[in-house]
């Protein structure tokens, strides 16, 4: 499973987690970005295309952006990709929404529990291994993805 | 249609615009024209196989119809919406384009069609459709007509996915999105779609895979809709020209829906109105959020 999550508040809210030494779900990788309103819908469609089974979108409680309003503008983003995807038929429990403020240690522990046990129930997330390339198999398609740069010339042994 | 070719002709011939934007008859239908000589003015028709959005000529990715000129453009009322969405994203200024408003009552989903507007031959989009008259304009034309004929089908057909399971709404779309071949039509006809770059063609990072496979179309039209939210006009002029017949209507129409749910916001030809992305409102509606 995949966060993505502000720097400020629910970034330092998971770190708190840390320091406290709660113990949650070991099944998610965090992903920090300055703000939830740098979050972009087609962030949370990649990991689920990268193999995610879910994801948690997660930044400040309204009115304490650090920006003052990134997460209000984040909402209503959120708000049509939440409801579109309701419409697309994709399962819901998949994708966790939460504001989480720094101080809020034990709120993460509960975020992450609970969306790993949601998805726990729900199984791998095979919404796209089939279609009609696959021809009823898996797809296994390798994904394309940047190439790497080429080692600059004369580089390590 | 008198009124349409004289009007134009004036405009032309007072030097008031360099082209007028209409439609004209082609060989097989009513086909888009630019008029830019006053003796052209008569090649100008409108009737109900006037379906094109013209609106998508006046956007700056058309530099080549900019170079023309001050345009005049005939707009239906749907087509005055886009032309608002233009001013109101600042594509294009007011004060340099004329817009002919046309009263319309509905038009053919087949501007080649021979038939008379009917429920059958109605376009997916007009049936309900309550703008007969544009305001957005500086000259209006013809007389009032009837409202379309037919039912208002689209909101029927989304309420009836709305109320099956998800996995069949799933099932669903992820047949009607592997006929897609990533044309990019429905992109290229919008009136709307004014990036000089398109987040489909961006390679590095490649945020949509190009390839016809169901992880890139999804992506794909999910975020057509999303960047579309409170934008469309809902002309469906994507509709149309989809080569596969995905329904971009039903998900215009869907997301014209969750704007107005949550936002309270509808589409209208008013250059002015606050637009509901790139706005909030500190009770705005989070019950999705834990």
């Amino acid at each position: 499973m995949v966060a993505f999550v502000c720097n400020w508040c629910t970034y330092t809210g998971a770190d708190l987690a840390g320091t406290s030494r709660l113990t949650m779900a070991p099944n998610v990788r965090i992903v920090r970005l300055p703000c939830s309103g740098r979050i972009d819908p087609l962030m949370v469609l990649k990991a689920f295309e990268r193999g995610a089974d879910g994801v948690i979108v997660s930044g400040c409680h309204p009115g304490d952006c650090h920006y003052t309003s990134g997460n209000l503008h984040a909402r209503r983003r959120f708000a049509i990709f939440h409801d579109l995807l309701q419409f697309f038929g994709f399962e819901e429990d998949r994708l966790t929404f939460s504001w989480v403020s720094a101080s809020e240690g034990l709120k993460w522990r509960e975020i992450v529990d609970g969306a790993v046990e949601r998805v726990r129930a729900l199984g791998p997330f095979e919404g796209f291994r089939y279609d009609r390339l696959s021809h009823g198999e898996p797809l296994e398609i390798p994904i394309s993805t940047v190439a790497p740069a080429p080692a600059p010339a004369g580089g390590q042994a | 249609m008198k009124e349409l070719q004289e009007l134009s002709r004036s405009l032309l011939a007072d030097g008031q615009v360099n082209v007028v934007i209409g439609w004209e008859q082609g060989p097989t239908g009513a086909r888009p024209v630019f008029v830019t000589k006053p003796e052209d003015a008569d090649r100008l028709i409108f009737d109900q196989r006037c379906v094109h959005n013209l609106a998508a000529y006046l956007s700056p990715r058309r530099p080549n119809v900019g170079k023309l000129g001050k345009a005049a453009i005939v707009a239906k009322p749907c087509d005055a919406k886009a032309v608002a969405g233009l001013i109101r994203e600042s594509q294009i200024k007011r004060e340099d384009v004329v817009v002919i408003g046309v009263r319309c009552g509905g038009v053919l989903a087949d501007p080649a069609s021979k038939e008379a507007l009917s429920a059958e031959t109605v376009s997916e989009r007009c049936p309900g459709c309550e703008s007969r008259e544009p305001t957005l304009a500086d000259h209006v034309l013809g007389d009032m007509p009837p409202p379309p004929p037919g039912e208002r089908r689209r909101d029927a057909r989304i309420d009836e996915l709305e109320a099956m399971p998800p996995a069949e709404r799933w099932a669903f779309w992820q047949a009607e999105f592997e006929r897609c071949v990533r044309c990019n039509a429905c992109r290229q006809v919008c009136p709307l779609c004014t990036c000089d770059r398109c987040v489909t063609e961006k390679t590095q990072p490649l945020w949509i895979e190009s390839s016809a496979h169901s992880r890139g179309v999804f992506a794909w039209q999910l975020t057509r809709a999303q960047h579309h939210a409170g934008r469309c006009a809902d002309c469906g002029e994507c509709d149309r020209v989809c080569p596969v017949d995905i329904p971009l209507g039903l998900l215009n129409r869907e997301v014209a829906r969750i704007v107005e749910r949550r936002f309270g916001f509808e589409m209208t030809d008013d250059p002015a109105a606050a637009e509901p992305i790139g706005a909030f409102r500190m009770e705005d509606e989070q019950e999705f959020i834990r």
